[in-house]
């Protein structure tokens, strides 16, 4: 036992020794493993980001992005000066923040009665609310059909038999608010909730086990306990909203609304935008400079919300 | 049982389970909505539209699909290719890459988790993106314009280095005494180590491979190349078009009426969705234990 104690000293002793000679030559080959990664990234994320010169050129497929001209500014210029900016902008914030607000609550107050039940239970709702993560937005875009096709369509079929009038879904902007956050909801609480459940399964039994020797009701113990406690995640994931506040989810905006131009004011985000400057009206430049004005805002945002976050409570922050 | 359930009084069980039962059947019912679609008589659906119940039952829809096969199983090929290369490729660059920001005597760990994280911060967007692939990388009409561009995610990576992290550091010293080298310590004891985490993200990214649409709709125009979603989009689109220009179809000669194409549509969704739909709940614990072991925070 002694022998063998003093063996795995020695061995220590000798390894922070030999260390520095062992360690390099480790280091390399820990370099080698992280390589196909390192490249990986270097392609497809920093080319890319240096690709963003693009957006004060302009863009000629033939010329490529040396052989571009410069114009300077003249890209955002046009962007700017167009009312689609202020609209793509404004959707693009509102229905993230509105989604944040609608799912966070939601799939709190699912998570907190899920943890009421059983377990045995709470593993069968949450199989159930699982089902719509993993299916894609375009078989959405069919379930949305389904229900709100001008004639077969089951919603149109029920208001039709309680004597109600048709309604051209597909060309009336104003309930898309209403039908997106109910798609995007419909896709989203699953996960959602159960990052909350996880979160509050993770909370020490304890906190519980004293609350109710004091005499707390249910309630009392899902604000005093359960909230604070979640409050860290809650803030993590609202950080992460903030700084992809000027990025939307392209799926729902353009499938479930079935890229209907009727509907572009009301449902139309800066994805959508860039994508159909980009593939539709070809003008690449202008679409260069919606995603760089798009990304530069969102990493503004992140650093800001997390500079914020850390002031008040360092814990909280993402890093 | 969580301590806190047996207090609960009967009546409040029972209204947090109506919650739970209104909750499922509104997840549930498109499902069932859309099967149900699938199955009723084309004619019957123009007369008293999409319901729950098929007013008149009918196969017809999936026959036409399955008598000419060709399409869709080309489709299904090329998603199997996709999500399966992708997958393994994508575990494999992400593992190695979470690993070396896991070892805490890696010299250049600090800047490598930079390097990595930053790309979450910002992106130079789509349109650089698209000139990349298309322009320098020529992979317009290639499976890799589906593959490459999501085989890497910092965020799995971060989930990855969260789990590798807690494998303790004296298994890999005493591999090192024992004269292992780096890679042979990786392969050899930390991949399989690791199992659980890999399990959790293969699943993840594989069904982001089989949803795959968006990369598809850029980059694919090869009509031997179309993935199951993206075959969808397609159907989708040409149908509207068909029908927005009864000109055209009159001119071909074709009788639309002959074709069920409400109810095929809708049969197609469901030999496209369905295989993942009843896989999933199968591998729903890992997911649960995959969010509970990877934490948010790095």
């Amino acid at each position: 036992m002694r022998q063998s104690e003093a063996v795995t000293r020695f061995a220590a002793a000798e390894g922070k020794k030999r260390s520095r000679r062992k360690f390099r030559s480790g280091d390399k080959e820990l370099t080698f493993l992280a390589l196909p990664a390192v490249i990986y990234i270097f392609i497809f994320s920093y080319l890319t980001m240096f690709g963003v010169i693009i957006a004060f050129k302009n863009y000629r497929y033939d010329k490529g992005i040396w052989g571009s001209e410069w114009v300077g500014l003249d890209n955002f210029k046009f962007f700017f000066l167009t009312e689609k900016a202020l609209i793509v902008t404004r959707n693009t914030v509102l229905y993230n923040v509105w989604f944040w607000i609608v799912t966070t609550f939601c799939a709190l107050l699912v998570a907190i009665l899920l943890n009421e039940i059983s377990r045995k239970w709470s593993k069968y709702y949450q199989t159930v609310m699982f089902l719509p993560t993993f299916v894609s937005w375009v078989v959405i875009m069919y379930l949305a059909q389904i229900f709100l096709h001008h004639d077969y369509g089951f919603v149109n079929r029920l208001l039709g038999s309680i004597g109600g009038e048709r309604v051209r879904w597909y060309l009336e902007p104003a309930y898309w608010p209403m039908i997106l956050t109910l798609a995007h909801l419909w896709k989203s609480i699953g996960f959602s909730a159960l990052v909350y459940y996880a979160g509050i399964v993770a909370i020490d039994p304890s906190y519980y086990e004293a609350a109710r020797m004091d005499g707390a009701t249910r309630f009392q113990m899902v604000r005093k306990i359960t909230i604070p406690m979640l409050a860290p995640l809650i803030t993590i994931l609202l950080i992460m909203t903030i700084g992809s506040m000027f990025r939307g989810d392209f799926g729902l905006h353009f499938f479930v609304s079935g890229n209907s131009p009727l509907l572009y004011n009301t449902v139309d985000i800066i994805d959508t935008f860039v994508y159909r400057a980009l593939s539709v009206s070809g003008d690449i430049s202008m679409a260069a400079a919606v995603g760089l004005y798009q990304s530069l805002v969102g990493f503004v945002l992140v650093v800001a919300a997390n500079y914020t976050v850390r002031k008040i409570n360092e814990e909280n922050s993402l890093w | 049982m969580n301590p806190t359930a047996s207090t609960r009084s009967r009546t409040g069980n029972a209204v947090i389970h109506s919650v739970f039962l209104l909750l499922s059947i509104a997840i549930v019912a498109p499902f069932l909505l859309i099967v149900s679609v699938s199955l009723t008589d084309e004619k019957a659906l123009t007369t008293f539209g999409y319901s729950f119940f098929p007013s008149r039952f009918s196969l017809i829809a999936y026959d036409f699909i399955l008598r000419t096969p060709g399409v869709l199983l080309r489709a299904y090929g090329n998603t199997i290719l996709i999500t399966v290369t992708g997958t393994l490729l994508s575990l494999l660059i992400t593992s190695m890459a979470a690993y070396t920001i896991s070892r805490r005597d890696y010299k250049w760990r600090t800047a490598l988790t930079i390097y990595i994280f930053f790309t979450m911060l910002f992106s130079g967007g789509l349109v650089p993106f698209y000139i990349l692939m298309t322009q320098y990388l020529h992979l317009k009409d290639s499976l890799w314009a589906i593959i490459l561009p999501g085989m890497l995610s910092p965020f799995y990576v971060l989930i990855m280095k969260g789990f590798m992290g807690k494998i303790p550091y004296e298994l890999i010293e005493s591999a090192k005494v024992d004269g292992a080298r780096e890679w042979r310590i990786f392969f050899r004891m930390i991949l399989p180590l690791s199992t659980p985490a890999l399990a959790t993200l293969g699943l993840f990214i594989g069904f982001n491979y089989w949803n795959e649409w968006f990369n598809a709709l850029l980059f694919i125009d090869n009509d031997k190349l179309v993935p199951l979603q993206l075959l969808l989009v397609r159907i989708m689109n040409t149908l509207d078009f068909l029908r927005n220009n009864s000109e055209f179809i009159q001119s071909l000669g074709l009788d639309m009426s002959q074709l069920p194409n409400e109810s095929m549509r809708m049969a197609l969704v469901i030999l496209v969705a369905g295989p993942m739909m009843f896989v999933f709940p199968f591998f729903q614990k890992y997911f649960v234990q995959g969010i509970t072991v990877g934490s948010l925070k790095g």
